[in-house]
């Protein structure tokens, strides 16, 4: 059964590579603009040998998980005292509710004056764009504990710090990993941009470098990679997500 | 057992100079209709909602201590069950929660499972419990922490008839067995009846009467208690002429009723459903508060018994009867049939 419905999902993607891989050994695209697949492979290959690839991916990937485990973290911590205190919620939400809508890239030229121009530009749009989506979904996770919950713990004695740690965190995961699960993905679209406009170095730095020599295999190999990374990191959360709240049970099982 | 006292209790919404005394061991039922103040009068002995006035455990007041200082088993009517915790660990919540050693939280856990008849639900979630099984998931863990008073909200909501009348004996056994003071919320006369050793009415946020249940159910104190207590038919009436000694004639919408009363001028009366006799074909006898009418309505609140809406000259009579005794009379709406008061069961309001 399983084996199956991998197959399915394979199947188009598999059609879409020979078609790709025909349409360019044939010629049949205008021009040079469409490397064959097995081209793009070898690139991809030649690339990871002599460690352009991997030197700029790290870096990225350092400056995703600075960024984003810093971004979260506090958005959590932040979401947290949102959603169980009353008064933080009043104080807090309006200015969360008027930053939180702003794309993360809007920022990118205010912090180029502010932060200058190197490491800590990238790590700081990143902890910018993990941390209000992050506090935000928390706080609401948080507030949406059913009170009666909280007060069946209370009568059970529970103290308020008990009643946050056994009731209202258990209860509010879901909603923060679901969360997190979609800023892990979004971290890297904005990392890429960030360093496709500003910075030297990283995986976006690569696509600018590549663009300016018309290579278009090496685009298409990073774009591959970036969409790995991407899946990669939901997935991970995703993960994390089951075991972490194993009583959630998924969609259309009961 | 603990002994619980409310003095002049009342509370900004609903709850007006409320005093009860729940004795110990003893298990209350509080009847009430919906919005009646019954759950508010629950939070209050919980100490989940603010009050003013004071309740006594054992004569002390408890008006200072948090809902979590109380020791109070308190089964919502929702229910409340963790879910993101098993049947074990949601009985075990409350012992966890004061630290005891974990094979002593383990035995008591399992004997709770034993009295309520639920070992095998042990490693079940909430989400795999059906709605007896989690009503008894949910005393058990009201009951895990020994409390002082065991509060329940109308526990047996949402359950099929049979399964209620089966837990409703579960409940009384195991109050019996424990011995702990209960107080019962309920808004079903029945269920009042056959679990409480007294019952207490309460209806606009005020305790109307308390006594056990012959005692209120034959001398409501006045037609808001006896609306509570399953006398729907409550007709206004006008004309009030003594016939004979204590028996009166009164008219109600032109209707003829004669009623047993001390002191005369009565305003309203009222008649239990049950009290209500129905014949296909004019009853034999004295014609006494004998009435043609009109079947209006045929309803059926449980499998056992039928409700039968009947219209007595523009007047509204309520007859409750056994399915047996309702399958007999071969009854429809539109059918012309004749009915029967008795004199004793009616009560006079002046």
């Amino acid at each position: 059964m399983r084996t199956q419905r991998t197959f399915y999902g394979a199947l188009p993607i598999i059609m879409l590579i020979v078609l790709w891989e025909a349409v360019a050994r044939l010629k049949l695209a205008p021009g040079n603009f469409l490397p064959p697949f097995s081209l793009v492979l070898e690139e991809l290959f030649y690339m990871t040998v002599n460690g352009v690839l991997l030197s700029n991916l790290a870096r990225s990937l350092a400056r995703v998980m600075i960024g984003f485990s810093l971004g979260s973290a506090l958005g959590i911590a932040v979401g947290i005292m949102m959603g169980y205190s009353r008064v933080m919620h009043e104080l807090l939400n309006p200015i969360i509710s008027f930053l939180y809508p702003i794309p993360a890239l809007g920022w990118l030229p205010l912090l180029m004056l502010w932060v200058g121009v190197g490491e800590m530009l990238p790590i700081t749009i990143i902890f910018i764009c993990s941390f209000f989506p992050t506090a935000y979904t928390t706080a609401t996770g948080v507030r949406n504990v059913d009170k009666r919950l909280v007060r069946a713990a209370e009568t059970l004695g529970a103290s308020p710090k008990n009643v946050l740690k056994t009731v209202v965190l258990p209860l509010a995961l879901p909603t923060i990993f679901t969360g997190l699960r979609l800023e892990a993905g979004m971290a890297w679209r904005v990392i890429v941009a960030a360093e496709m406009v500003a910075i030297p170095t990283g995986i976006g730095a690569l696509f600018m470098q590549a663009e300016s020599l018309i290579r278009m295999d090496i685009i298409i190999a990073c774009l591959m990679v970036l969409a790995i990374m991407c899946f990669l990191f939901e997935r991970i959360f995703q993960y994390l997500e089951t075991k972490v709240c194993r009583w959630v049970k998924p969609y259309g099982q009961g | 057992m603990v002994k619980v006292e409310l003095k002049h209790v009342s509370n900004r919404y609903i709850l007006q100079n409320v005093n009860l005394t729940v004795e110990d061991g003893e298990l209350l039922a509080l009847l009430g209709p919906s919005g009646a103040g019954k759950t508010t009068l629950l939070n209050v002995i919980a100490g989940t909602t603010d009050y003013e006035g004071s309740v006594l455990f054992d004569g002390v007041s408890v008006d200072d201590k948090p809902a979590s200082k109380r020791n109070v088993g308190y089964v919502l009517q929702e229910l409340a069950l963790f879910p993101h915790l098993n049947v074990f660990s949601n009985i075990a919540y409350g012992l966890r929660i004061r630290n005891m050693p974990l094979t002593e939280v383990e035995r008591r856990v399992d004997e709770l499972l034993a009295l309520m008849k639920i070992e095998h639900l042990r490693g079940r979630y909430p989400s795999e419990l059906s709605g007896g099984e989690g009503q008894r998931v949910a005393l058990a863990r009201a009951l895990a922490i020994s409390p002082s008073i065991l509060l329940l909200d109308e526990p047996l909501n949402n359950l099929d008839y049979s399964i209620r009348r089966y837990l409703r004996r579960e409940i009384r056994r195991i109050q019996r067995q424990l011995n702990v003071t209960t107080l019962f919320v309920t808004h079903d006369v029945e269920e009042a009846e056959e679990v409480g050793d007294r019952v207490a009415v309460i209806v606009g946020g005020r305790i109307r009467q308390t006594g056990n249940f012959e005692e209120v159910s034959s001398n409501p104190a006045d037609e808001e208690v006896a609306s509570v207590l399953g006398f729907q038919n409550v007709w206004e009436c006008s004309k009030c002429r003594r016939i004979w000694g204590e028996l009166y004639e009164v008219e109600c919408k032109g209707v003829k009723v004669v009623v047993s009363c001390e002191g005369g001028a009565a305003k309203r009366i009222a008649i239990p459903a049950r009290e209500v006799y129905i014949y296909g074909d004019e009853p034999q006898g004295p014609q006494l508060n004998t009435y043609k009418g009109t079947v209006k309505e045929i309803l059926f609140p449980s499998p056992s018994t039928a409700k039968v809406k009947v219209d007595v000259g523009g007047n509204m009579l309520v007859a409750e009867l056994s399915m047996e005794i309702f399958k007999s009379l071969n009854l429809w709406v539109g059918k012309e049939i004749f009915l029967k008061l008795k004199l004793k069961s009616i009560r006079v309001y002046t």
